[in-house]
């Protein structure tokens, strides 16, 4: 027992992402959705953790904290497009709104 | 170290699966929450204990607040023409497609010369601060730009609807 390999950080991280994308193509509610993209974010930013602690360089996780906040923009802008959607149509589902009209 | 990491590895699968197979809003979000605590955990046996609690601090508490606060809004309700959806005809493909993306990175992963193992060997939030704003300081500004337009975008977006705007109904 010396140390977790760096390859099973990795993985762990494409496992978390492969979730996220099964998510993100099969739900069609959006809150739904912007739970799989929260979880493919994360994954991510575990893969900067993984590299940052791998070669205890600090950059990765300057990085994770740039991975932060763009999932904290993406949340809010997501959620007020959300709440709109839901005053506007009054469902969440996304196969109702992405018919065209014009 | 190496149970902790592997333990809280297999939590946050198991949580992230729940969120994606999920029909209850609330549930879900529970199931997201004890994901990212699980992911934060996993950040502590790797060594950054400043990037777990900020995982806890930001994600699964300011961010999964915001997803709360929506849920109990909107008064969602478990939905039932989303059961239709989670038949087997129409995840299978998407899944399938998925798990062979999957096997392929792992291989690819595998196979790579990653190399090393990671000790466990502590990174201080003194030497990120450093990193930040010495030489990363023009993206920690171009970050504040972004939150900045996003608090902008979200409420101008998320604002109610006025008389004004009811006329069309289109988005």
């Amino acid at each position: 027992m010396t140390g977790i390999p760096v390859e099973h950080g990795l993985i762990l991280a494409v496992i978390l992402f492969c979730l996220g994308l099964v998510g993100l193509m099969l739900r069609r509610n959006m809150l739904f959705v912007l739970m799989s993209l929260e979880v493919m974010l994360n994954s991510a930013a575990l893969a900067f953790i993984v590299g940052a602690t791998a070669w205890s360089q600090p950059e990765g996780q300057a990085m994770f904290l740039l991975v932060i906040t763009l999932a904290a923009a993406e949340a809010s802008v997501g959620l007020a497009l959300m709440i709109q959607l839901y005053q506007r149509f009054r469902t969440l589902d996304l196969n109702v709104i992405n018919r065209m009209r014009g | 170290m190496e149970l902790a990491f592997y333990l809280s590895g297999l939590v946050a699968v198991l949580a992230t699966v729940g969120v994606i197979t999920g029909s209850n809003p609330v549930h879900a979000v529970v199931y997201l929450i004890v994901s990212l605590m699980a992911v934060a955990l996993v950040f502590f046996a790797l060594g950054a204990p400043f990037a777990g609690a900020l995982e806890i601090i930001v994600y699964a508490g300011a961010i999964m607040v915001l997803f709360v606060f929506v849920v109990m809004m909107l008064n969602l309700r478990p939905d039932e023409p989303e059961q239709a959806w989670t038949h087997p005809r129409y995840w299978a493909g998407p899944s399938l497609l998925a798990l062979v993306l999957l096997v392929a990175l792992v291989t690819l992963i595998g196979q790579g010369e990653a190399g090393g193992t990671i000790e466990g060997e502590l990174l201080t939030a003194r030497a990120i601060a450093l990193t930040l704003f010495g030489p990363w300081l023009m993206v920690v500004e171009l970050a504040a730009i972004l939150l900045l337009a996003a608090l902008v975008t979200a409420s101008h977006v998320g604002r109610r609807r006025s008389a004004r705007d009811t006329r069309g109904g289109a988005l």
